[in-house]
């Protein structure tokens, strides 16, 4: 019976190469505290939804003996499935094989996989556990590097793209994740770095550990390189399932729109705000209480935690919010939040997400760290990523919006669509103290009292402009509202504008301030 | 009720702190990042310091020699390149600080000169 031989004969060489680097290996992984790769993409996605590519690629090195080694798919595993029924590409890098690095025919399945990806329209998850180059196949290897990046770049806003760290990613790999949309760390496995612990001490002489350097905490804290954290790997892959609920499968469709559910009552958005624009809150509870089931997903929660971003549902839809948050740093703007929010606005704008951006801040966090750093041209970006947008633009003015400040959030003058406020807002170009300060320098100096002529004119300045009527009065503002009506608005903002339609000057692209 | 008690639950050694801007003091947190944050040392052309970490491969001068402007100080090693460093001033060396074969953080304080 050829046929039934055949099949055998198939059989038998699939389970051969479905072990990757064999028992030993795997044993070594898990040791590592990782799950292995093919582990991996079955918790990822739906039950059985799995299908594989290139399973009997082989590599193609003749040098350094490697004629004679066999890599069970030269290390890395593709292939496409399904997330809650939605299909992604995806591709693992199978540590368990010669280190999971990255060799020519290896570069070659995961450029195939991302040129189906982008051909298909939909999502690409890519997870990172590799070695870094095989140092064997020299050139061939940085080639396949640079054609990965190529098509990050490609397919950068055309479909969303996922990196997941589950293990060394360093050198020039990092740079494929840091093109892609979302990256997801987890504590103790990820690794990221340009040049590690290794060549800092031979080169510079410094000493610094793996996780110190390029750890998960590194990345989702410091570096704001990361997106996501979790704890182990089946948090990290529910957070991607989450992900995957929120954003739409390519920029010519919609996210999925779920069914409309009320706010938990928990969240009474009247006793969250405290009047006095000075005080603390958590503007992440603002959004619970005006989002489906109270339920936020926030993006980058532990990296310059002055500005929130993340998504939630309004009327089943997906709407991107970005929040200045008084509870840190009074909400300021600066280099790292500029960055993050900036990037943000720029995804949702690609993947036709609705913005709504809480405004709250003081304006511009002063020091000379922050000029050196570059707040100018990272400021610039926000301004340029709102303006830029064609998407829905709501904003709600919750309190303070002062000076440049309150231009760059959202506001009418960069084209928000809905701008309202609530009693609580002061609009004006700098808090009350400065202002009075400077209007009335003369009046205060030659006053019997000065303090007391200062704390007068302070007092003069906060009634007459620290409130949202001037703005309301020249229309910058569409509507001052109570806080209470905030979620029906903005339901409605968001109704009324689902085909908004603007287009600006024709161009090849701009040159935002990168 | 809302996540700020949580927050003061969970972040229990966390206390409020004042962040004046334009005048106005605000209640708020602050970040690590914010907290580590470095001090600005006025630059002073006297001190010269290691402007990356590396290797001294050559020290040229010693304590009490006269130095013009752009004379040769010492060679730092650093990235494959090997960097002269030039003194920015006419004066006297005051004293050196490293010996070649060292190997240097970045900012170190490598020599000190006097102005003439």
């Amino acid at each position: 019976m050829p046929l039934k031989r055949k099949i055998k004969e198939l059989q038998k060489r699939r389970q051969e190469v479905l072990l990757g680097g064999g028992e030993k290996a795997i044993e070594k992984q898990i040791a590592m505290g990782k799950l292995t790769a093919r582990e991996r993409i079955r918790k990822i996605l739906d039950d059985d939804s799995f299908h594989e590519y290139d399973l009997f690629v082989e590599h193609e090195a003749r040098d350094f003996n490697m004629d004679k080694k066999i890599l069970h798919g030269d290390g890395v595993i593709i292939g496409t499935g399904t997330i809650y029924g939605e299909p992604v590409c995806i591709f693992a890098q199978d540590f368990t094989v010669a280190g999971g690095s990255l060799g020519m025919m290896h570069a070659r399945k995961i450029t195939k996989i991302m040129d189906h990806a982008l051909k298909m329209r939909m999502p690409l998850i890519g997870i990172n556990d590799s070695g870094g180059a095989r140092i064997q196949e020299g050139v061939n290897s940085l080639a396949g590097y640079g054609e990965i990046f190529f098509r990050n770049t490609l397919s950068s806003g055309v479909i969303p793209q996922i990196s997941v760290i589950l293990g060394p990613c360093a050198g020039g790999a990092v740079y494929s994740p840091a093109l892609t949309d979302f990256v997801f760390v987890v504590d103790k496995i990820s690794k990221m770095f340009i040049t590690g612990p290794e060549v800092i001490k031979t080169v510079l002489g410094e000493e610094i550990s793996m996780e110190d350097l390029g750890g998960a905490h590194v990345h989702s804290e410091i570096s704001g390189n990361a997106h996501f954290y979790a704890e182990s790997e089946e948090e990290c892959f529910e957070q991607i399932k989450k992900l995957i609920t929120f954003i739409p499968r390519n920029n010519t469709h919609k996210p999925r729109t779920f069914e409309t559910r009320e706010p938990k009552n928990e969240f009474q958005i009247e006793k969250i705000v405290p009047g006095d624009p000075t005080q603390p809150y958590d503007v992440r509870d603002v959004v619970r209480a005006i989002v489906d089931d109270s339920d936020f997903f926030e993006i980058q929660e532990k990296w310059a935690r002055n500005l929130v971003i993340g998504f939630g549902r309004m009327g089943g839809r997906t709407v991107g919010f970005v929040c200045n948050q008084p509870l840190v740093l009074a909400g300021v703007l600066d280099v790292d939040s500029s960055d993050k929010a900036a990037r943000f606005i720029r995804y949702c704008d690609a993947f036709n997400i609705p913005i709504v951006t809480l405004v709250d801040l003081p304006g511009y966090l002063p020091g000379a760290d922050q000029e050196h750093a570059g707040v100018i041209r990272h400021g610039a970006k926000v301004l340029y990523a709102y303006s830029e947008a064609t998407v829905p633009k709501m904003t709600v003015i919750l309190r303070k919006a002062y000076g440049g400040g309150y231009i760059a959030m959202s506001s009418r003058h960069l084209r928000a669509d809905f701008v309202f406020a609530w009693p609580t807002a002061e609009i004006a170009v700098m808090g009350p103290e400065g202002a009075a300060n400077i209007i009335f320098r003369k009046e205060i100096s030659e006053a019997k009292d000065p303090e007391k002529m200062r704390k007068q004119k302070v007092r003069e300045y906060k009634e007459k402009f620290a409130n949202p009527y001037v703005a309301a009065a020249k229309g910058y503002i569409d509507s001052v509202i109570e806080p209470e009506e905030t979620r029906k608005l903005l339901l409605h903002a968001i109704e009324v504008s689902a085909s908004k339609a603007i287009s600006g000057p024709k161009k090849k692209h701009g040159v935002p301030p990168f | 009720m809302c996540a700020m008690n949580e927050d003061k639950t969970k972040q229990k050694k966390v206390r409020f702190k004042s962040l004046v801007i334009e005048g106005t003091k605000y209640r708020t947190y602050f970040t690590r990042k914010f907290e580590n944050r470095k001090p600005r040392i006025p630059e002073n052309p006297q001190y010269i310091l290691s402007f990356i970490p590396g290797l001294i491969l050559k020290v040229f001068v010693s304590n009490g020699q006269k130095v013009k402007e752009g004379q040769d100080l010492l060679v730092l090693e650093a990235m494959k390149m090997k960097n002269r460093i030039k003194s920015p001033l006419t004066g006297t060396v005051k004293a050196v600080h490293v010996k070649e074969g060292v190997k240097v953080p970045k900012g170190l304080l490598l020599i000190e000169l006097e102005k003439e």
